[in-house]
Order: structure tokens, then sequence, then C-alpha cells
């Protein structure tokens, strides 16, 4: 069981005070009808499901009911940061395989996409995750 | 010293147990005495009782061999009585208590005499490892049918068939440090914790704190280590920061640092919760913590050696030897034989010679696989004058239901052989030891694999962040080192919670030198594996050196195939004492090192946790909440039968009791009547349950246009209006009434099932991407009783006890009014779900039940009638009106319903599902659309769900072209009549479809509109 | 919202004498316990309270609020504030949303004053007074029986005086606050109130949990 930062609440909290609510960042097309039938598709239905560093928007439904977005390493489950919607993450895929390949505990992949554990540095910045 | 005259094997003195406290308990029918701090295994042992169970597979009497958690023989079936049935209990960690009754898990009719034990023993060469799996794979149809024998014959326990009298609950924790294991180093880590500030919980899952100090032969301070220990304890329950959990178990470490604790609270006080001042009291309980930093100071078990016949009776392990003597004052024999790879474990030897003097018992001889053997402990033993056997071991122990004589040879450790003669020393005892296992099972269960550490000969912990392990746990043993690590444990998680370390003084102990050990798992024999007697691997599992062979030479490679094709470490028993001598096994098959071949991984739970804990209250009354209206008791006395929708409790229909005191009336009955009341007088719903979520703000109209799919720029203040909600894949997801209160002001309603879900989607889309719109959303669902009343005298009825002018021109349908209803400020709707003229009564819910009453005092004489959600669905389906979740089912879009007149195309905002009602698929002819069902048969009511074809005669499978989804009986049609979707249905009127049923027989209907009554809508206007 | 007219402000509250509380229908069944001198722990309901919900800015809303009621608007997460008299409060819920709780009676006067006050700002308020109850808890175990109701850490240093949080209780959720040290208050849900008590009446059986009934609360029907 997961315990989450909220970044509205600035406490961390348990996870069945939470939903789930799938991939973060997927903004509704402006402009629908200029959409193909397969890029509106896209837009319903498809989600990526990384091995590794994963952006979740969730919501504090049973708190403060604001929606928000977490930072998820889908191997080991770390929440390395949690950030208030309209903002952007600081740690990505591609963050942490550029700046942490040396640090200790991480294992980045070629790819980019971390594979085990993840950097005491990486976690040292991150609001609240505390875990 | 003399034995006591019932407990043969109970020392006078010594231990930890009151003497003056004995307790009788009851094994298998017999009759013993213990005393209190006995636990139900010593007490056994106090008696001489050596057989304790039958093996799992091969039905081989068996005894017990350890004095913890790890015990895989002693698993007995507890309660005195149906109801206090508790299986799969440890008899090591159950402590005795006045009048216990237990029994043997397997072996009917009785341990001693087993029919099974012969078909075992013969059995034994004709069940060889993956034997199920072998025998039962085909036809895979038939494995329910083996598997109840297969259970029945195995007897893994049974749980009670009666409901359980005791209670169980939870409680949520939170702390700083979590400490798991009141050894040395967790009593030092949870005081250096402690004393620097933090918050603590200390768990021990043992009936009394101390871990390995309660049966430790070092000084502590120069006093015996229990007086430390005490001390310890007091200062540790003194401090308001620290909670102390004993017989408290961890059972699963989950992510995050969320540890489950099932602590055991009336277990050593009987077979049932006793109560206290007259108070019922929970019986288990189970502690959900959250730690900051977690500490496993869960120590080490032993690890047996695997020599043939090692399971008979009398074969136990070295510490268990030496912690029945020192902590319970119980000698389990007279003869020892110790059979060892290491120094620890001399100290069974001395304890049993220091203890046994002079009461006849003697150590027989020390078999130390070892050339030479050299340290305090082996210098201590030589002074006895106890015999020393190098360069050997115990290959193979005599006896059938207790152990007769040790046979001792000269073996090869490299070779892995026997090099020299075998001698058979006369015993009937044999106590083995081939290393410690660090108990790991609780870090692995975050997922991290564990480390082979070549100096200890075990495999210790990878620690995932937040958690620390420290001594036996993490593989060290001396005792002095064991309390630094503690400390330096209990520090570092003080500090990294934020905490200033303090200043922990560590007591004086003597560090004894101990030499190295060697590494031995199996002992070889002078026979084969395959051919020498059976070397047990996993006792509870039945699993021998020989199976682990054959599943390498048979390809199982991989430690976790052999697992699964062998059981080892399956179960309640997760490996405890045989997965590191399995995995050597396999190893050396297969000509690998053992951290070549790696370990499974240790799964929750630690030890068995009775369900009963796991449920908590979260049972019976209490199994889901029931939430009730203003007006529930009203329906209670009406003796409404009730129906549960989203966790409310909704009257279904109230049966009338027949006039001269007859039965009630059916459910049939009372709907039909009821139906009637509402289409030709008046009836009256409790409608409170509805969603109701008050918008609020300047962009308010134009969000309710995004969300929607009709329009709502022109609704007027004073007015309501229906509105259909897609998902943006453009299917249909809720509906309501919304009205318009105010300029910037709505209240929408939403299905009863869907208010808290469409609310989160209310935020979803105003948080996520709009947050530029001045709106805001707020339940008032349980502000607001809402009372439906309906029918043609409805308007009759209301005017007698409110202040508004119903007149039919100034108060319209779909228009709504404020006004004062049996004299309390109330809103009242013109909409209606039944076609009828309706009044929809919405008032502070406290003043709900004077409104109700107040109707009812009125409405006798237009025949007001009480009406539930049978009739509400009824009369809503005579008129076509759908219930989203009923008759869609998240594939139906508005088009589909025939609702084209609910869809703005038009609207400015692309709103949310518009763009995909024109996707090729939502476009696509043949779409499944919603029409009416009239059954050729007026008897019939069709079944919900049933499926349509057009062709009764095509051959099965036959293509499937919709389904029912509501179905009733009309008291106004005379009728049975459905909705149903139907491919392409809608250009389908008048045809014939066929509903073949399971029974063989097949229904007829023809395809109608959905609306069966009223169609021109003329009733609810009048 | 821009002028007061474009809502619609309506008064709900009747007679007191057509009331019945939230938990009416528990305490008809008559069983519940009553408190004795073991009793470590009591409940009593505060039924008939005034409950506003209050959403906006901060900023805003904290100028009017201490002009109405002479109490800062809780700025901070959590925080909960009270009047001299301890019969007013507000509590923070949400960056946006605040919980105004009020002597019955009171709270549509003061819905109209705060709409005044906030006249042309951007804001809402929702009269919530028929959907919740408030629960007072007092005596030496309420915290062992909340550590057995809710997932939130309920220890003095975690949980002091001033605050309030919305959280998970048994199967539902509450508003859990801390108004001063005598007692912890419950928000609940009317639908969930009878639910929440059975729930706390259950886990306080072996602190010998007592019900007080207090005048203003009406019991079984007529």
């Amino acid at each position: 069981m997961f315990l989450i930062y909220c970044p509205y609440c600035e406490e961390l909290r348990e996870e069945p005070e939470f939903h789930a609510k799938g991939q973060a960042h997927i903004a509704r097309p402006q402009d629908p009808e200029a959409c193909s039938d397969e890029e509106w598709g896209d837009y319903l239905f498809f989600r990526d499901n990384p091995r590794g560093i994963h952006h979740e928007l969730w919501v504090h439904a049973i708190g403060c009911r604001k929606f928000f977005n977490i930072t998820r390493n889908t191997v080991s489950y770390e929440i390395l940061e949690t950030y208030k919607m309209g903002e952007q993450p600081t740690i990505t895929a591609e963050s942490l395989s550029r700046d942490d390949k040396t640090a200790d505990g991480v294992q980045v992949a070629d790819g980019g996409q971390q594979t085990v554990g993840a950097s005491d540095s990486a976690v040292n910045f991150v609001r609240g995750a505390k875990v | 010293m003399t034995r006591n005259a019932q407990q043969s094997n109970r020392l006078t003195q010594g231990g930890r147990i009151d003497r003056s406290r004995p307790l009788s308990f009851t094994f298998n029918g017999q009759t013993y005495q213990g005393h209190a701090g006995d636990t139900l295994a010593s007490a056994l042992l106090a008696n001489g009782v050596d057989v304790v169970n039958r093996s799992f597979k091969y039905s081989l009497p068996r005894g017990i061999v350890a004095a913890g958690a790890e015990e895989p023989n002693a698993v007995v079936q507890l309660g005195a009585s149906e109801a206090s049935q508790v299986p799969n209990v440890r008899a090591t960690q159950q402590a005795l208590y006045e009048g216990l009754v237990a029994r043997s898990t397997n072996g009917w009719p009785s341990v001693q005499r087993d029919l099974m034990g012969v078909v075992g023993k013969l059995g034994g060469k004709l069940m060889p490892p993956g034997f199920y799996y072998k025998t039962f794979m085909a036809p895979a149809s038939l494995w329910m049918t083996y598997e109840k024998y297969i259970r029945k014959s195995a007897g893994l326990g049974r749980s009670s068939t009666e409901s359980d009298p005791d209670i169980y609950d939870h409680q949520h924790r939170h702390c700083d440090v979590l400490v798991i294991g009141a050894g040395p180093a967790g009593l030092v880590a949870a005081l250096a914790a402690s004393r620097s500030g933090a918050r603590v919980i200390l768990c021990d899952e043992q009936e009394e704190p101390g871990g390995s100090l309660l049966a430790s032969r070092e000084l502590v301070d120069d006093e015996p280590a229990e007086k430390w220990l005490s001390a310890v304890m007091a200062e540790l329950s003194e401090l308001a920061n620290v909670t102390v959990l004993p017989r408290t178990t961890a059972n699963g470490y989950h992510d995050h640092n969320f540890v489950t604790l099932h602590e055991r609270r009336t277990d050593h006080l009987g077979g049932t919760a006793p109560r206290v001042d007259g108070l019922r009291q929970s019986r288990g309980r189970m502690h959900h913590v959250r730690a900051g930093r977690v500490i496993l100071a869960t120590g080490a078990h032993e690890r047996p050696l695997v020599y043939a016949a090692n399971d008979v009776p009398g074969n136990l392990l070295a510490g268990a030897v030496s912690t029945y003597i020192r902590r319970y004052g119980v000698m389990p024999g007279q003869k020892l034989v110790l059979s060892t790879s290491n120094d620890h474990a001399y100290r069974a030897a001395l304890d049993w010679a220091e203890q046994g003097k002079g009461a006849g018992r003697e150590v027989v001889a020390i078999v130390d696989a070892r050339a030479n053997p050299q340290g305090d402990l082996v210098a201590q033993v030589r002074r006895l004058g106890i015999r020393v056997i190098t360069g050997s071991a115990v290959i193979e122990a005599k006896g059938t239901n207790r152990v007769t004589a040790a046979r001792v040879a000269k073996i090869d450790l490299e070779g892995f052989r026997v090099t020299g003669p075998v001698e058979e020393l006369s015993c009937d005892t044999i106590a083995s030891s081939g290393g410690y296992s660090p108990v790991i099972h609780l870090a692995s269960h975050t997922g991290a694999r564990p480390n082979w550490n070549d100096r200890i000969l075990g495999f210790v912990p990878s620690l995932v962040k937040g958690v620390s392990a420290a001594g036996g746990a993490s593989g060290t043993y001396p005792l002095p080192e064991v309390l630094a690590e503690g400390r330096e444990a209990g520090l570092q998680a003080a500090s990294s919670c934020g905490f200033e370390a303090a200043n922990i003084e560590l007591p004086q102990v003597d560090a004894l030198s101990e030499g190295e050990a060697c590494a031995l798992y199996q002992v070889p024999h002078e026979k084969t594996a395959l051919r020498a007697p059976k070397q047990f691997v996993d006792l509870q599992n039945d699993v021998t050196a020989a199976g682990i062979e054959i599943a390498t030479r048979e390809g199982f490679e991989s430690i976790e195939h052999v697992k699964r094709y062998t059981a080892m470490g399956f179960g309640t028993d997760q490996g405890k004492l045989g997965n590191i001598n399995g995995m050597a096994i396999a190893a050396r098959c297969l000509k690998r090192t053992i951290p070549e071949v790696g370990t499974t991984v240790f799964r929750p739970n630690y030890t068995p946790v009775t369900f009963g804990a796991i449920a908590g209250r979260h049972c019976k009354a209490l199994f889901d909440p029931e939430r009730y209206t203003a007006l529930h008791h009203w329906h209670v006395e009406r003796g409404a039968e009730f129906e549960v929708v989203g966790q409310w409790m909704r009257p279904w229909y109230y049966p009338l009791q027949r006039s001269g005191g007859g039965e009630r009336e059916s459910m049939s009955e009372a709907v039909a009547r009821e139906c009637r009341a509402v289409r030709e007088k008046v009836g009256i719903l409790d409608a409170t349950t509805l969603g109701k979520i008050d918008i609020q703000g300047a962009d308010a109209r134009e969000f309710l246009a995004r969300i929607y799919t009709n329009k709502w720029e022109k609704l007027a203040v004073g007015k309501c209006r229906y509105g259909l909600m897609c998902k943006d894949d453009g299917m249909v997801t809720d509906d309501g009434v919304t009205a318009c209160l105010a300029e910037n002001h709505f209240v929408m309603t939403t299905t009863t099932g869907g208010a808290a879900a469409i609310l989160e989607w209310l935020e979803l889309w105003h948080q996520t991407e709009w947050p530029e719109l001045d709106v805001s959303f707020t339940s008032v669902t349980d502000h607001w009783a809402t009372m439906t009343i309906t029918g043609p005298e409805s308007r009759r009825l209301l005017a007698e006890i409110c202040d508004i002018d119903l007149d039919r021109d100034s108060f319209k349908f779909m228009d709504w009014r404020e006004g004062r209803v049996a004299d309390v400020p109330a809103r009242v709707f013109r909409i209606s779900f039944t076609g009828e003229l309706t009044y929809e009564i919405n008032v502070q819910a406290h003043f709900a039940m004077h409104v109700w009453k107040t109707l009812f005092s009125h409405g006798e004489k237009y025949g007001l009638t009480p009406y539930g959600t049978e009739t509400m669905h009824v009369l809503r389906a005579e008129k076509g009106f759908i219930i989203v979740g009923q008759d869609t089912d998240g594939s139906v879009t508005p088009e589909d319903l025939g609702m084209q007149w609910c869809v703005g195309y038009d609207k400015p905002f692309p709103w949310i599902g518009k763009r995909a009602l024109t996707r090729s698929d939502t476009r696509r002819e043949n779409r499944k659309q919603l029409v009416g069902l009239k059954p050729k048969d007026p008897a019939v009511v069709l079944q919900e769900g049933a499926q349509i074809v057009f062709d009764p005669k095509a051959p099965i499978p036959m293509p499937m072209v919709g389904h029912v989804t509501s179905s009733y009986y009309s008291p106004i049609l005379e009728a049975g009549f459905a909705l149903a979707v139907v491919k392409g249905g809608q250009k389908r009127m008048g045809e014939t479809v066929y509903l073949p049923m399971a029974d063989g027989t097949t229904h007829e209907a023809e395809i109608v509109g959905p609306i069966f009554v009223d169609p021109k809508g003329e009733r609810q206007n009048v | 919202m821009s002028n007061p007219s474009s809502v619609n402000l309506f008064d709900s509250r009747a007679d007191l004498a057509k009331a019945e509380s939230p938990l009416a229908f528990s305490k008809s069944r008559g069983d519940l316990p009553a408190v004795s001198r073991d009793s470590r722990v009591v409940v009593r309901e505060r039924p008939f309270l005034g409950h506003l919900i209050l959403r906006g800015g901060a900023i805003v809303l904290d100028e009017a609020v201490r002009e109405e009621l002479g109490i800062n608007l809780p700025g901070r997460p959590q925080g909960l504030t009270l009047d001299a008299s301890g019969e007013r409060s507000i509590q923070w819920l949400s960056p946006d949303e605040w919980l105004l709780v009020v002597p019955g009676g009171e709270e549509f006067n003061l819905e109209r004053r705060l709409r005044q006050q906030l006249a042309d700002a951007s804001f809402a308020i929702v009269n919530v007074s028929g959907g919740q109850t408030l629960l007072e808890l007092e005596g030496d175990a309420v915290r062992e029986l909340l550590l057995k109701s809710v997932v939130y850490d309920v220890h003095p240093v975690h949980f002091p005086v001033g605050k309030g949080v919305t959280t998970v209780f048994a199967k539902t959720s509450a508003i859990v606050r801390r108004p001063n040290e005598r007692c912890w208050q419950l928000v609940v849900r009317r639908s969930f109130a009878d639910y929440c008590l059975r729930w706390l009446l259950d886990a306080g059986e072996e602190y010998a949990i007592g019900v007080e009934l207090g005048d203003e609360s009406r019991g079984a029907m007529p």
C-alpha cells in the first residue's frame, strides 16, 4: 500500500484516500474535429505501459478532492515525485538517464528507462517522497 | 535431579515456567499436565510425547523438531468446541492454558497407529516428486474430482463449521521506527531509537520478548542475560513514545514501509477470548503499520543437517534442545548425539551435560564434520570429558517412532562421500546443526533478492530503502556484535527520521572465540540418495534430497521450477528450515554454486493468519456501510422490503398484510397494486438517493454545455432540463435532470449509483482541462431529501399543504418553484419519471419526515400509496425511460438509444463525446439499438439478459443480435413487456425475434417502439 | 460570481420542532449504550448546527470571514480555527474549500452577509446543514478508538489541537478534527451517520463507550 505525498495537502497520506486515474499529461486535442478517427482513437484508448518511470494522474478522493500527478517507478513502486496539475515533472526517464548514469543504486538501461531502484540523489530532491 | 512423576522429561528446576501453576491439557484425547509458561510443544516433550503428527505425503510418524515459528511437524488443530476450531497452529508457538485441547492435523485414526502409514511407506516409492502433476495432469477436467480426495487424505487442518464466537479487529498505526523482533539486536535498536526521541513500535512473535537471550549462556554485565532483559523491558514500557506488542508477528512487508502485524491478544488465555470486566475484547488484532524506518531484527533459523531418516521423532535442532532445557526446564530425551558443522551448536551438548547430570542423562558424543574444531565452546566440552568425533557426521538415524541409535561415519566434504567405517551409537536424541539462515522472509516480501554470504554460509537480505537489518537477521551472530549492530541500526533509523542520536552504552558481554564453520547441508550416505533411507529436506511437504536430485535430472534447473516440481517451501512452512538445504542440494546436482542457483522468494504471510484477523470488524452488520435516507425509519415501520443500490437501502416494494391476518402480499401483487395506484390515483417515492450536485459560478452554464450532450444556453431560471452525459468515447455514462436555480446556479441530479463518480468526473474536467472556468461543484445529496408524488391526484394532494401556485399554466411541466410544503421551505420540481403528473419535493433532510408524514395525513382520501424501486422501474420502462447502467452498459451511444433529440450537434464547444459520435464505429449501421419487445404470449415475462436471435433454426452457435435489458409484467397492459438492444433494431419495427432459453424453449417477441404507455406524453402535462 | 442575485439564496431551515437528526433512526432502536462510570469514551451528537461550504480564493475569503466572524481563515492545509466561544469554526478542506460550522440558525444570515461582503469576487457558498452531523468524542480511550477507525495518524505529535482532516473512516469517509484538548470531533454525512455510530459503538465496546443523548436531539418518531 502506497504512501503518497499530496501536493495540495502538503502531507504524506495513505493510499486508500486516493484513486488512480491512469496516465498523466494526456491533453484533450484542442480541435477534436480536426483529428482523424485514428488520432482520436489514440487519444481515447492508447496508453503507455513503461517498465520504469511512469507519470500518473491521481486524485485525493477522500481528502482535498484535487487531481495531481505522480512520477512512479513501475518496477520498485517508488514514488519519485508528486506535482500539481499544470506543472511538469522534474524527474523523467530522460532526466535520469542523462544525469544519474553513475549514481549509486541506479541501473539505467541504454534505452533510457530505469530498470532497478532509484538513485538517492533523485530521491533527495523529491518533495515528501519519504520512502 | 529427580523426575517429575507425570512429566518424565521435566527437570526439577530451571526454566522460565511457573511451577506453582500446573495446567492440564488434552492432546489427541489424552490428558497431560504442564505449567504456566510452557508452550504446547514444551509440555508435550515434558510428557515424553514423541509422535505428534503424521507426515503430509508419506504419513510417517513425526516429532517436534524446533522451538519456534520454523517448526515443520508439530502443526496441530486447536479447539475444545466446534466453534473455536483453529487449524495450522504450531505447537511451538502456542502457549499452554488450562483446558487446552489439540489434535494432530494429519493421521486419522491415530498418529500412533496410522492406516495411511502403511500405504505411505509402500507408496513412498510409488510417489516420486511431481507425482501429483504426472498422475493427475490429464484429463484436466477430472482434477476437481481428484483434488477433493487428495486434500482429504493430506489433512491440511480444517476450519470450524460454526460461526466464530470471537471478534477480531484492526488498528492503523504510524511510527518513526518499527523494530521487528525483540531479541538482543531488536531490544537495543528500540532502546536507541526511542531514547533519541523517535516513535517506536517493537513487536515480537513469542510469548515473551528476549529472543535468544531467553536461553542464552552468556553473561551480560556479569549477570544472567535475563536480568538485563528485564531492565530493558522495564525502561521500554515506561517510555511514552514506545509501543511494545508481544505475541505479535510481522506477517507481511508491503510497499513504502507498510507492515501488517498480527497480534494474538488472547490465544494464551484460552480457546475463546475471555471478557474483561464483562466487556468483549478482540481475540486477534491486525495492526496496519506505516513506519518511517523498519529494522529487521528477526534473528536466524538454525538449519538441520540432511541425513538419512532425519525425520524420525527424536531428531531435533541443536538450538531447540538448548531452548527446551534452558527456557522450559525440559530435557527431550536421555542420550544425546550432536551432529554439527559449527561451534555454536556445542551449547546444546553443554546444556544437556550440565542440566542432565545426575538425572541419568548423558551426551553420548559430539560428531563434528570439521577435522579440527577449536574454540572456547569446544574446549569447554572437552573439559567435561565429552567424546568429540571429528571429520564425521551422523549419516543415518535408526528407529521408527523414536530414535534408537545414530550411525556415525567419517565423511569427505569435498568428495561428498563416506570415507570411514560406520559406528552405531545408541541414543534416543540426535541434535543437528548445519549452521544458521538469517530470517530474510520479510525483506524478500518487498521484492528484494537476497545475497549469498560465504562467510556465514547463508543468504543475507538485500534491502530496499528505509529498512535495515541487525543481528542474526543480517548474519551477525556473536552477542557483542549483535548488540552493537542493534544500537547502530536504532540510532541511524532515528536520525534519518530527523532525531538527534542519543548516547547508548552497551552492556558488557564477554566475546567467545568460535572456530570457523564448514559448509555441510546434505550428509553423504554409504548408499546413493536414491537408495539410502529418505533424507528429508522439507519435513512439512515431505520433500527429500532424492526428490530434488530427480527434479534436476529431469531438467528442472531453475530453483523456482524445482520448488514447484517438488513442493519445497510451499504452504504454511514457506521454506523456513529446508530452503537453503534444498538449494544446496540442487546446486551440488547441477554442479553450480548456491548463489548461482539462487533462492526462491518468500511470500506473505510469514506464519498463518486467521481469516478473522484479516476481516477485522468489517463483517456481518458492519460488512458494508448501509446508507439510510431521512425517511428510513418510516419505510421500516411500513414493512418495506429493501434493495441495496450503491450502498443505499432503498424500499423495493411495500407488501401489505392481507385482511384477515393472512400472509403478506407477494412482490408481484404489491408491485401491481403500487403501479395501479400511480397510474390511477397518486403514489409517493423516496427519491432522496439520487445524486445532487450544487453547481455555482459565472461559467456554470458553459460547463454544463461541455459536459452534457444537449444544449443549456437557453435554459431559463425556474426551468429544468433532462441531460445526457457521455464519456469522450461517445458512450452514455449518466443522465438526470438539472435545474437552473439562478443565472449562475444550477443543481444537477445524477443516478443513485453514479453520484460519487460523476462528481469526480466533473472535477476531473474542471481541474485538468478547463481550470479557467469559474465554476465549483458541491455534493448536496445528503442535504436534500426528495419525495416524489406522482399520479393524477398529485396536484390536489400537494395543494392542500403547499403555498405554491400549482396551476398548470403557472407551474408547468419542467418548471421548478420554491415555497413551503407542510410549513417547511421546499424546492418543488415538476418533472416526471413515471409519465404521470409529478411533483418532486426537496426539503432539507432534517425536516423530511415531518413533510412525508404530513403528506400521508392528507393523502388517504386520494389513495396515496408509497411505492418502491420495483414499481418505479416498471412505470419508467412502460414509458421507455432508460436507466443508465441497466439499459446501457458503456457501449451505447445516445443515437443507439434513439435519443438524438438530446444531442446538440451544433453547439459551439466540442463537448465531451461529440467527436466520437462521428467515428466510423459509432456511425456504423447495425449497431445494437434500443427497442421495445412485445412477447407474442402476453403471459411471458422475458428474462433480463436473455440473448436475441433472428433465426431460431440457425445452427448453434446461433448469431446473437442483442439482449433484453429490462423486462417486467405491466399491470396496466396486463402483459409482459421489455426493453432490449437489437442490431439495427430501430429499422426493424414489427419484425419477430426469438429468445432461445437454457431449458430448450424459445420465446417469440415483436420489435416495437420503446414507449408502451401514453406515447404522446399527455398524462404528465395534465 | 458577478452579483448576489446570480445565485439562488434559499433558507431551507424550518422550525426545529419539525426536525429529526441524522441519528434519529439509530436512537429509535433503543439499544445505544448509556454513559457509565467505566466509560472511557463518551460520544454525543451535536445535531442541527449550521454547516456551510465556502469555495474561492483564500485572500478574498479571509477578509470576509474575519469581518463576519472575527476569526482568520486557516490558510495552511489541515488548519482549523475557532472563535473565542468555540461555537464557530472554520476548517481548511482544500486549497479553495473551507467548512464553516456555526450554531444552528445562524447559517442563512451568515451566508447572506458573506455574499454581500464578497460581492463581485469569484466564490461559492453552499449550505450543507441538512447533509451532515457532528459527533463529539471524549475520554481517555478516544485515540485508541480512532486507531481502529481511521487510516490517518492521530498521534498528538502529528494531530495537535487546531487540526482537521478528511480521511477514510471504516469503509466510508469522515472529517476528523481536534477543536480543543477536551474532545475530538467527527463530521459525518447524514446517510452514513448510522453506520459510523454503529462502527464507533462496536469498536468502543472494550472501552465501555456510552452515548450521551443531548436535549436538542430528538429521539424516536411519535
